[in-house]
């Protein structure tokens, strides 16, 4: 046993250290608290890209690691928004609870869908998730007597968090509170990732004709994921309407959908950083050039995504992967006082 | 009520015929390589704006600048084919829209910077404007040059692929990509080809829409939902199928404006939902 | 002797006017070692893929032991302790060896539904895919990326996914297809040295290895059974000869 690296001295010890928390990640982490003090005045922009997060990593779960292509996942984010608004319209501005109803109804949604997505492929897979997000978004415009239709729905009026934390002007509760929803869901999805589900999930992706062959139960782990992924997107959803007040068509948007898959790509799918760090990126690129027409803002989006795909196919963390693992790297690394060069 | 029905079906038919000619070339490539072309509507943009330029900068009869669309959107679809689709006819169907929807983006924002956001005004020739009255139906000249323009051209097609040779190889691709390999097929060379005509069809289709339904910088995203109902409900590779599905979106998409304003485009994507749940592969597709 | 392992009885398959299948009977009892030959075209990859139900027959019955599995999917016969291997490498690219092979030992357990644990806290399952890899010389390379494998080292972990379903009967199709005939050797050594509760049938066209490894053999030609024996059987029989050396049923 004398040629296995160093490093690794046995099966156990190596699946423990991929769960293991990286000095990168932690730092990654505690740097997210750091807006509150260096840009305070851009503390709305910030939850808004902590639930951008959110909603990625929910299309991370079933694209990047089940391999689901889905054009629609706008379809939940907005079902879970609506849900939020509507509650809180009719009388019950509780915004926890409101978060938890609108997640158990996005995942309701996501489940009745997931026995139609874990039957097809191809083709009519993306035909159906497509399908899917416009038949929502017209549904959600026909029916203006309960969402408000193209107007916005109206009226949406949270109470104090815990009855103690307003949401204010500028944005403290709600980048805390999207801030707490985020982390909580990224621990539940790290663990899932970890798991021997989430190690199916990628079995799934990488090759489901295989899968058959070892008697797994595909279709099963699919739904599943597909309704964990769809409630926390309509989480994500909620906590957009519980932190503006207000729904718009928008949130249901093909454009979101869309958006969101440029995010999860740009930052690398089947990775769970993957979608955080594209949103970041894409959200703060937004916010500096929110001056410029919309419509020339998808010029360099689209000379990334193809320069993406054909040159970096696991998104820039791949990229970024692939430049640590480099040997040349890693040799300048050992050079380096141990606490500099962080675990992993 | 009969009279405005008539109306409709009409309008719808011509409606469905436009759709049609945006959709088939992409109904045939998909069935033929399996490359899921999300730009398939650039090139009918691209030919839509290749006719207003000529007209409105040069001042070119909008007939002459029919061909002049075909060709410019077939042209550029063989730069695209060969830089850039050719290199992932083998990758997953995810990094395939992801390009694709990229090029959709680029276009979408060059179009705006070269053409600004607002719709493109067309000058219709004085002999395909105006209309008929049939009965009290309403019968636009235009409508009528554009259904009848769409027929010549299915004929054509189905001639093509029925009846020479480069139709055999074109159908022998789509029905078993493999076999037609084995038997020495230059299937690489048939969907070059195929490719660029499709995508000069599209734009066609582009220039023949600018009056229907407008033209502006959306288009190219717009219309690839239609584009991808007609393919997707008609079955991949089957002209028949994307005439038939083109005519029936066409028709339900004017008569679900007309009479049901308020949930009209939600019946489309239901009925489409309901029909790809019953049949996967489209009504007439075989795969 | 006992009931068979697994058994076919009538077993048709067709496409269209072609048929690939062929009133199939066969027998296969406890622990021993087929080899299933014939020209190319016989139908041996067919036959593997309608006994494990990747195609539905047209006519016929699939026994495991005394169970008819006709109607089961291919899932539920895998779960059932009917296991193969693919001809052309059919595995699991971005995972490791360790992983491919847990993978397969947690989705047996029923483990795989589980999300909330660690897979680091099935250490039966590790240790389990753990002692398949270094029974089939893998350990070493069992952290590495499966593409990043050697193509023979590929191969045998196609067969160490499918002995970590626990199978009674494994089906490899062709398991050293494009490995160096060195290693071919090796890898059917590993083969045929796994445990007696395993009945092992394979598909391999070069005869050296059929004749040295296999305690029976089927031939099979045009979709047909020709016939079936001990390896001193067929290498007498005239027919054999015919169908290997005359060429007649080429094709």
């Amino acid at each position: 046993m004398a040629s296995v690296a160093p490093a690794i001295s046995g099966p156990h010890q190596y699946l423990q250290a991929q769960t293991r928390w990286s000095r990168v990640e932690i730092a990654f982490w505690l740097a997210t608290l750091l807006p509150f003090v260096v840009a305070p005045n851009y503390l709305v922009l910030a939850s808004q890209v902590a639930i951008t997060a959110l909603f990625a990593l929910s299309l991370d779960l079933i694209l990047g690691y089940a391999g689901i292509v889905s054009l629609g996942h706008a379809a939940f984010f907005g079902f879970g928004a609506y849900t939020a608004g509507i509650i809180s319209k009719y009388g019950w501005g509780e915004p926890l609870s409101g978060l938890l109803i609108s997640g158990i109804a996005a995942g309701l949604l996501g489940y009745l869908m997931s026995f139609v997505i874990a039957r097809f492929r191809h083709l009519a897979l993306i035909m159906i998730t497509l399908g899917f997000g416009f038949l929502l978004l017209e549904a959600a415009n026909s029916a203006s007597w309960l969402t408000g239709g193209a107007d916005g729905l109206q009226g949406v009026r949270m109470w104090p968090l815990l009855g103690i934390f307003k949401f204010d002007l500028w944005g403290v509760t709600s980048y805390w509170y999207s801030l707490i929803v985020l982390f909580l869901l990224f621990l539940v999805s790290r663990r899932l990732i970890h798991s021997p589900f989430g190690l199916s999930l990628r079995g799934i992706r990488e090759n489901i004709v295989r899968m058959r062959a070892i008697g797994a139960e595909s279709r099963a782990h699919l739904q599943k994921v597909y309704t964990i992924s769809a409630a926390m997107a309509g989480i994500a959803g909620a906590v957009l309407t519980q932190t503006t007040e207000t729904v718009s068509l928008g949130v249901l948007d093909f454009q979101r959908s869309a958006d969101l898959l440029v995010m999860l790509i740009l930052g690398g799918a089947g990775r769970l950083y993957g979608g955080i760090v594209g949103a970041i990126l894409y959200m703060v690129a937004r916010d500096q050039f929110s001056g410029i027409n919309p419509q020339y803002w998808y010029f360099p989006i689209g000379v990334l995504l193809i320069a993406v795909v054909l040159f970096l196919p696991n998104g820039i963390l791949g990229g970024l992967a692939k430049i640590t693992a480099s040997e040349r790297l890693q040799k300048w690394m050992r050079t380096l006082p141990p606490w500099l060069r962080g675990a992993s | 009520m009969i009279v405005s029905m008539f109306g409709v079906l009409f309008d719808g038919l011509a409606y469905g015929m436009l759709l049609f000619l945006l959709s088939v070339g992409l109904s045939v490539t998909l069935g033929m390589m399996n490359f899921v072309n999300l730009a398939h509507c650039t090139f009918g943009m691209i030919g839509g704006y290749v006719t207003v330029t000529l007209m409105n900068s040069m001042g070119w009869p909008f007939l002459a600048t029919l061909p002049a669309a075909f060709l410019v959107a077939a042209a550029a679809s063989v730069v695209f084919e060969r830089t850039m689709f050719r290199r992932l006819y083998r990758s997953t169907d995810l990094d395939q829209c992801l390009l694709t929807i990229g090029l959709v983006f680029v276009s979408v924002a060059s179009a705006a910077w070269l053409y600004g956001t607002i719709q493109q005004p067309v000058n219709l020739p004085s002999y395909l404007r105006g209309s008929y009255n049939v009965m009290g139906v309403t019968i636009g000249v235009y409508r009528l040059f554009l259904i009848g323009m769409s027929i010549v051209i299915t004929v054509a097609l189905v001639g093509a692929l029925e009846y020479t040779r480069f139709g055999a190889q074109v159908r022998a691709a789509v029905d078993n990509q493999r076999m037609a390999r084995g038997l020495g097929i230059n299937v690489d060379g048939a969907f070059a080809v195929t490719f660029a005509l499709g995508s000069g069809l599209a734009g066609l289709g582009g220039a023949l829409a600018i009056d229907i339904v407008g033209l502006d910088p959306s288009f190219a995203l717009a219309y690839l939902v239609y584009v991808l109902i007609v393919v997707s409900v008609g079955g991949l590779g089957s002209i028949a199928g994307s005439l038939v599905a083109a005519i029936v979106l066409g028709i339900s998409d004017m008569a679900g404006k007309y009479y049901f304003p308020e949930i009209g485009s939600f019946l489309i994507y239901l009925v489409m939902l309901s029909l790809l749940m019953w049949r996967p592969v489209g009504l007439f597709g075989k795969r | 002797m006992t009931t068979p392992v697994l058994s076919t009885r009538g077993l048709q398959k067709s496409f269209g006017s072609l048929v690939v299948a062929s009133d199939i009977a066969i027998a296969l009892p406890q622990g021993v070692r087929y080899a299933l030959i014939g020209p190319n075209g016989a139908g041996k990859t067919t036959l593997i893929n309608l006994m494990t139900g990747m195609l539905r027959a047209d006519a016929g019955q699939i026994l495991l032991g005394d169970d008819d599995i006709t109607a089961l999917g291919p899932e539920a016969r895998v779960r059932r302790g009917l296991v193969r291997t693919f001809q052309i490498n059919s595995l699991f690219p971005d995972l490791n060896a360790l992983e491919a092979v847990t993978l397969a030992i947690c989705e047996r357990e029923g483990v795989s539904r589980t999300w909330w644990r660690p897979l680091s806290a099935y250490s039966g399952a590790v240790d389990e895919a753990y002692g398949i890899l270094k029974s089939l010389m893998l350990a070493e390379v069992c952290y590495r990326h499966t593409r990043e494998l050697a193509y023979g080292q590929q191969r045998l972990l196609e067969i160490a996914i499918a002995l970590a379903t626990r199978p009674k009967v494994l089906l490899l199709d062709e398991p050293a297809a494009g490995v160096p005939r060195e290693e071919s050797a090796e890898l059917f050594a590993a083969v045929t040295n796994l445990s007696r509760d395993i009945t092992v049938l394979f598909i391999e066209h070069d005869m050296d290895f059929v004749f040295r490894f296999a305690s029976r053999i089927i031939v099979m030609v045009g979709g047909r059974i020709l016939l079936e024996g001990t390896p001193e059987q067929i290498s007498a029989d005239p027919r054999v000869r015919e169908v290997y050396l005359g060429g007649a049923h080429h094709g």
